[in-house]
């Protein structure tokens, strides 16, 4: 339920632009955001069939620049941000020296001397102290969340959405790759990245050219079926694509092994912040991994509900709820890696009662190609 | 908005009396405050409650929702369409959507409920905090 507004939460620029739509808002790490406008059910479904509008705003940028910038990115990160390319992005992890995670990002290739990333609201400062604790590579630091907003244009029809706006070719552009363009008279940073498990792409540009460019999409955007949407169905979109919510499937008691990401943590890299670590955990493998679920019946898995092994408690759910387009109810937990396969009956408390569920492959929702 | 012949709670339930029945249901305000509802758990037939006590749970795509007995009775009957159907909670919450009936063990308990008009305040008090 929403929390009411403070005077110390902060606000996007897109502040008064939500309430005027009606948004029913709430305190989300400290930011005063949207959580829903007409409703998560609808919003879901608009991003799967059409395109949704998210303020992201809130998101935390930090740049890293100058000639060591890259040995900066590395140190600090799991993924081997030296195979990027110039206007490549990837997905990373942000590391402590015990080889969890300080947050998840996206790191940017603007060019070898400049790293753009994206972290999450709640963690920025943090992630920022953090960098620069580490940085024994004389690289030039910026907390830059004040100098950016960030809407994210998401779902089978945001290609066309976006490119009515700018000169930018978006079509040929590919997921994880960016271009710096004037979209609607306004600077920015246009990547085909998301978190909702569809095509869309998530443009960066100076806060007071917010409102303009959010009204221009929305109107242009009413034939196509758009929706403004809120972290309500930022939520239930993100968990049905299976992607991981730092507090949630990561933090800093996890390591990318347990939470399935080792896609992302690239050893063979070279030195970074836990390597030694998580190269012991590879050896003697994890304790815990992280698994997606299903449920057998209507009965709902919530964050925190104990997951069963007949009536013995083997672990917990890190996020569960209703999967409004697969129309079955889903989570993630984590389990001794004996019960992840595939498959696996397990059951989930649900109020004092062993509601059978089963380990299913995530990503639980994979859109058409 | 809420109808005059019912009495309301403070967690947002409601109950209208007829005889010794009470039907029992939740408030527009709760259906609003949790969002599209999409499971809804009702006790058995037969179930004895006593006012306070935990009648149901109500679950949004976000949020789980206890709902509590508004005063003491006997499950008599409960609304099955709502198991197909819970969205029928956020269409129609003070008619179509209600939960359960109960024989009432006192119906002179509804008396210290709030009426339509302290409920209305109340809920006006509430979204003012809200917006603040």
């Amino acid at each position: 339920m929403s929390t009411p507004a403070t005077a110390e939460t902060r606000k996007t620029a897109l502040n008064s632009v939500h309430r005027r739509m009606g948004a029913k808002m709430v305190n989300f790490g400290g930011w005063d955001m949207p959580v829903e406008y007409t409703g998560i059910l609808a919003e879901h479904e608009a991003v799967r069939r059409r395109v949704g509008l998210f303020d992201v705003s809130h998101m935390g940028e930090i740049e890293i620049r100058g000639p060591r910038a890259l040995d900066l990115v590395q140190h600090v990160s799991s993924n081997n941000a030296a195979k990027l390319a110039m206007g490549q992005a990837q997905y990373s992890g942000l590391m402590t020296p015990r080889g969890t995670f300080v947050d998840d990002l996206l790191v940017h290739k603007i060019s070898d001397t400049h790293y753009f990333l994206c972290v999450n609201a709640g963690n920025q400062d943090r992630d920022y102290a953090h960098i620069a604790e580490h940085n024994t590579f004389g690289a030039e630091l910026e907390n830059a969340g004040a100098r950016y907003s960030q809407i994210a244009i998401q779902g089978p029809r945001a290609l066309e959405l976006l490119q009515r706006f700018t000169k930018v070719a978006v079509a040929p552009m590919k997921y994880y790759w960016f271009a710096f363009g004037d979209v609607n008279g306004v600077d920015c940073l246009i990547a085909r990245t998301g978190y909702t498990g569809e095509d869309g792409f998530e443009i960066y540009f100076s806060p007071e050219h917010s409102e303009k460019l959010w009204d221009a999409l929305m109107d242009a955007g009413q034939p196509l079926g758009v929706a403004a949407c809120g972290l309500g169905a930022r939520n239930t979109l993100r968990l049905e694509a299976g992607m991981a919510l730092y507090g949630h499937e990561i933090g800093d008691t996890t390591t990318p092994w347990e939470a399935n990401l080792a896609w992302i943590c690239k050893v063979d890299k070279g030195e970074f912040l836990g390597r030694d670590v998580l190269m012991r955990q590879k050896e003697t493998g994890v304790q815990r991994i992280l698994a997606g679920f299903e449920m057998n019946s209507r009965l709902i898995a919530r964050d925190g509900y104990a997951v069963l092994d007949g009536t013995r408690e083997v672990g917990s759910v890190t996020s569960g709820g209703p999967a409004p387009f697969l129309k079955k109810n889903i989570g993630f937990a984590y389990v001794p890696p004996k019960l992840s396969a595939p498959g696996t009956p397990i059951a989930i408390s649900v109020r004092g009662e062993a509601a059978p569920a089963k380990i299913v492959p995530a990503p639980f929702y994979k859109r058409a190609k | 908005m809420y109808p005059a012949d019912f009495r309301y709670t403070k967690d947002h339930e409601w109950i209208q009396v007829s005889g010794s029945t009470g039907t029992v249901g939740i408030t527009d305000y709760a259906q609003h405050a949790l969002g599209d509802v999409v499971f809804v758990q009702l006790p058995k037939t037969g179930t004895k409650l006593k006012a306070g006590a935990v009648l149901g749970t109500v679950e949004s795509v976000k949020a789980v929702s206890e709902v509590f007995s508004p005063v003491s009775g006997e499950v008599t009957e409960v609304n099955s369409d709502l198991t197909d159907t819970p969205e029928k909670i956020n269409q129609d919450p003070h008619r179509a959507a209600w939960l359960v009936k109960l024989k009432l063990e006192n119906p002179k308990d509804v008396a210290v409920l709030m009426d339509a008009k302290a409920y209305q305040e109340y809920v006006a008090e509430k979204e003012k905090e809200q917006t603040a």
